[in-house]
């Protein structure tokens, strides 16, 4: 039985030390808000904090993960969607499927934790998670202005 | 009423709300065969609206929503007409058996060709106008007054001359008991203030917080999970496979063979199902395609571009006497390869199966079609099952005429009767197993005068044809008409220059790869084959690729409107920032016409593409914004298959199996696009598809222009731009 601290929350998990924590979220805890795109830590449909930084849950082992890790997901970046990130998603009309918009999210609110005013080669660099439906370019400025309202 | 109990329990899922509790919350219904919704539906005004007693709105949606925004186009025409308070409007489906049910009172669900709203527009704002005038015609009747003095606005009704005012939700219980009228009377478009402006999406909060259920989502009580094998060649079949060797391993329940071609294993959990079918050694009997490669396809569709058979698209005059006589003759091949759709959410439904009933949970973009998949797998009437449509993680075409994936889950849940079975494909199944962009090559040839002025024009397409891959009873004489888009003499793709003598024709061949409706169709290699070429002869004939085209256009003013349009916008003709050169492309597809002009620079063989001026008339714009986001998406759509977009065959089945070797686009490339939304009214045309046509031919002629590379293959990512 392992134990991982979710979203503020230390649980029991009783799943195999090589399911990948992706897997341990949606199945185990039905977490569902993460999502599964590719398996192999390409798009970042995925992407969860761990001790606040982003990381693609689909390639991390249950078994990696120590209590003492702070794991947050989608459902707990905020009390009921008002991160800065996801008023300014709102406010912009971001997503279009959605489905990678939690994995982007995560990336772009680990971004801004830990560079609150980034220019756009640092978005580049840090946010390269794919979206298909082709959301980049608001999901730039939602970043720009999500790192306004912070500043 | 000759239906059985099974049948009146049809009802309506609400999408949303609280994680994993809302699905198969159902209102029921009876299953009265009226349709006319009131006296056997008393919750709903008509099949459109609903209209609660605390105000709220509930707008029917049939179309599916995969991003593209539709749920809230046509919510705002049904609000438009309905005159209610768009802050009270909210959406459901309803499910293709209630439609199947009600004598399709909904029409069709089928969402592709971006018909969504072109198609239906008409419908719903009268489903919405006429409840508008049963809601006022109940608070008339209340009243004691004539209808006609009355009025409606935002959801409050008032009698003027006696100063009465009452509200939609507490008439809408009378309104419901009326005749649905027949004529109802539609709003001029300039009188619009909930369609045609930009307002926000209704579907954007849940997708915020994870709280959106897509099908990958979904846990149903008892349900199991399934992850599948299909023979990696098309056309192949399972030869064995060793159950025996993995049925211990954790949480598994059973090893299922799926048809003659695939392999599933359900486990409790999805993991557990697909870390045994990893370890289940699978035996496949490849059949006759176990050789073909991507040289073996391009050969057999290289013999095409010079054979005698073909199929017409567009003929006037006689372009290859006019050529043979011509001053001077301009000829190029171009080719187009296989893609995947490669939608962010794989392939998954789920299914409960007993013998009696067969329910299945799904994203489609089709819910009768799916509907229909789920029957016949099932084995049982229609009337026996039922869809739950879930928002799409995309769909592009994927998930609307194939639905090998419902099949596949009602097939392996009936080894569970009763018992809800979700099938989810991995990445690397729904990488090779995909019915994919269609492969062509095409040979055009231009005639010019003695002033170089070109006169004529021949177009010989050889190569895939989806229809017949994917639908051949639409194929005519056994041709292909939807091959010809933007080469049609007229219609929703027509051509959109004229010329004296003009032949366009298609060798269909069609190797064993199952092709598909991928986003844009046929007007993507199409637009990409004139546009380019016409560059090209713009260029020999030392011509202005923008007044070369003008001359053409001629007959097509608002082709030449959008082009112009972006042509200023960009700057055409006057200099662009050092090193930054610019391409044009136009076309009409999917009824909208659609232009963009590209800006890129080449530094050190790498290429930058900075920004792209995009202009689209559909006619109406029912949501400016959204026609915005349409045309960005499209770009990142069309560019990443310029850029990246290959899938290549090697002994019979698809290289390709995730996303590191199948490349897209990802935010670092992405241009600034300036969207020109420009509806010149009269028509309603398409938007969730056209620009991705014009997206590659403007880049690759800014880059001709930057280079003086004539890119004729793609993807562009196995050129060298360095020399």
């Amino acid at each position: 039985m392992a134990r991982i601290n979710i979203n503020g929350q230390t649980v029991e998990v009783d799943a195999d030390g090589a399911t990948p924590l992706l897997w341990v979220l949606r199945e185990y805890l039905d977490l569902t808000g993460t999502k599964f795109g590719c398996g192999v830590g390409e798009c970042g449909a995925c992407t969860v904090h761990v001790n606040g930084e982003a990381v693609r849950s689909c390639v991390v082992p249950l078994e990696s993960v120590s209590e003492s890790d702070a794991v947050v997901s989608i459902e707990g970046l905020s009390q009921d969607g008002t991160h800065p990130i996801q008023k300014a998603w709102l406010e912009l009309d971001v997503p279009q499927c959605g489905y990678c918009q939690p994995g982007m999210i995560m990336a772009a609110s680990a971004l801004l934790a830990k560079n609150p005013t980034p220019t756009d080669k640092e978005i580049d660099e840090q946010v390269t998670n794919i979206c298909r439906c082709g959301t980049y370019n608001r999901v730039r400025a939602g970043i720009h202005r999500a790192a306004g309202e912070k500043a | 009423m000759t239906t059985t109990l099974n049948l009146t329990r049809r009802g309506f899922m609400v999408i949303g709300g609280a994680v994993g509790l809302t699905l198969g919350m159902r209102i029921p219904l009876d299953g009265r065969d009226s349709a006319h919704a009131s006296p056997g539906y008393p919750e709903e005004i008509n099949a459109w609206v609903v209209v609660k007693p605390d105000e709220t709105v509930v707008i029917r949606i049939a179309r599916s929503e995969m991003g593209q925004g539709t749920l809230t186009g046509l919510a705002q025409l049904v609000a438009e007409e309905l005159d209610c308070d768009w802050s009270n409007v909210t959406t459901e489906y309803p499910t293709p058996a209630t439609n199947l049910e009600r004598g399709r009172i909904w029409k069709s669900f089928s969402t592709g060709g971006s018909r969504g709203i072109r198609e239906s527009h008409q419908y719903v704002r009268e489903g919405g106008a006429a409840a508008r005038e049963m809601l006022i015609e109940a608070a008339a009747s209340a009243w004691g007054v004539p209808k006609g003095e009355c009025s409606a606005k935002k959801g409050v009704i008032t009698h003027a001359a006696s100063g009465q005012t009452t509200t939609y939700g507490k008439v809408a219980g009378a309104a419901a008991k009326l005749a649905v009228p027949e004529d109802v009377k539609l709003k001029d478009p300039k009188d619009w203030t909930i369609a045609g402006k930009p307002l926000k999406r209704l579907d954007t909060a849940e997708k915020l917080t994870g709280k959106q259920i897509y099908g990958a989502d979904l846990k149903l009580p008892g349900m199991l999970n399934a992850a599948i094998k299909q023979c990696p060649v098309f056309g192949g079949k399972v030869k064995s496979f060793d159950a025996d060797a993995v049925k211990s391993m954790p949480g598994v329940k059973k090893v299922v063979a799926v048809e003659d071609y695939a392999v599933a294993v359900v486990a409790d959990k999805w993991w557990q199902a697909k870390t045994a079918l990893d370890a289940l050694p699978i035996e496949w009997d490849e059949g006759e395609n176990a050789d073909v490669s991507s040289a073996s396809i391009a050969e057999f569709l290289n013999e095409g571009l010079s054979a005698k058979e073909a199929f017409i698209g567009n003929k006037v005059g006689d372009a290859d006497a006019a050529i043979a006589k011509a001053a001077k003759k301009i000829e190029a091949v171009y080719s187009y390869p296989y893609q995947n759709h490669a939608t962010m959410e794989p392939m998954n439904a789920t299914a409960k199966w007993t013998e009696d009933r067969c329910e299945v949970w799904c994203p489609t973009q089709n819910g009768e079609a799916a509907l229909a998949a789920c029957a016949e797998a099932a084995g049982l009437p229609p009337q026996q099952c039922e869809v739950y449509k879930l928002h799409l993680g995309g769909g592009f075409g994927r998930r609307g005429a194939f639905h090998d994936y419902v099949r596949q889950a009602v097939l392996i849940a009936q080894n569970f009767p009763g018992t809800p079975v979700k099938l989810l494909w991995t990445r690397e199944e729904d990488m090779t197993q995909g019915r994919y962009h269609p492969v062509t090559h095409c040979k055009l040839t231009a005639g010019l005068d003695a002033d170089g002025n070109m006169v004529a024009f021949r177009v010989r397409i050889s190569g895939q044809s989806i229809l017949a891959g994917a639908m051949p009873q639409r194929l005519k004489d056994g041709a292909d008409p939807i091959t010809f888009q933007c080469y049609a003499p007229k219609g929703d793709h027509s051509i959109s220059y004229s010329f004296p003598d003009l032949l366009v024709d298609h060798a269909m061949r069609n190797p064993h790869v199952p092709p598909g409706f991928w986003r844009g169709v046929n007007a993507n290699h199409n637009t990409i084959y004139t546009e380019c070429f016409l560059d090209e002869v713009a260029h020999a004939t030392g011509k202005d690729p923008l007044e070369f085209r003008l001359a053409l256009m001629e007959n097509y003013p608002k082709n030449q409107a959008v082009l112009k349009a972006v042509a200023e916008r960009a700057g055409w003709g006057k200099p662009a920032a050092e090193g930054v050169h610019r391409g044009l492309a136009q076309c009409t597809a999917f009824g909208s016409h659609i232009a963009a002009c590209a800006e890129v620079s080449v530094t050190g063989g790498k290429l930058k593409i900075h920004r792209i001026v995009a202009a689209t008339d559909s006619g109406y714009a029912v949501n400016p914004q959204q026609i915005e986001a349409q045309v960005e998406g499209s770009f990142v759509y069309g560019l990443s298959a310029m850029l990246y977009g290959a899938c290549t065959v090697k002994q019979g089945r698809i290289e390709q199996t995730n996303f590191d070797s199948y490349v897209v686009m990802r935010m670092a490339e992405m241009p600034k696009v300036e969207t020109i939304v420009m509806p010149s009214g009269g028509f309603w045309g398409g938007v969730g598809e056209p620009t991705i046509a014009v997206a590659a031919p403007a880049v690759l002629n800014a880059l001709f222009a930057a280079t003086g590379k004539r890119i004729r293959s793609l993807p562009l990512s196995k050129h060298d731009l360095s020399s």
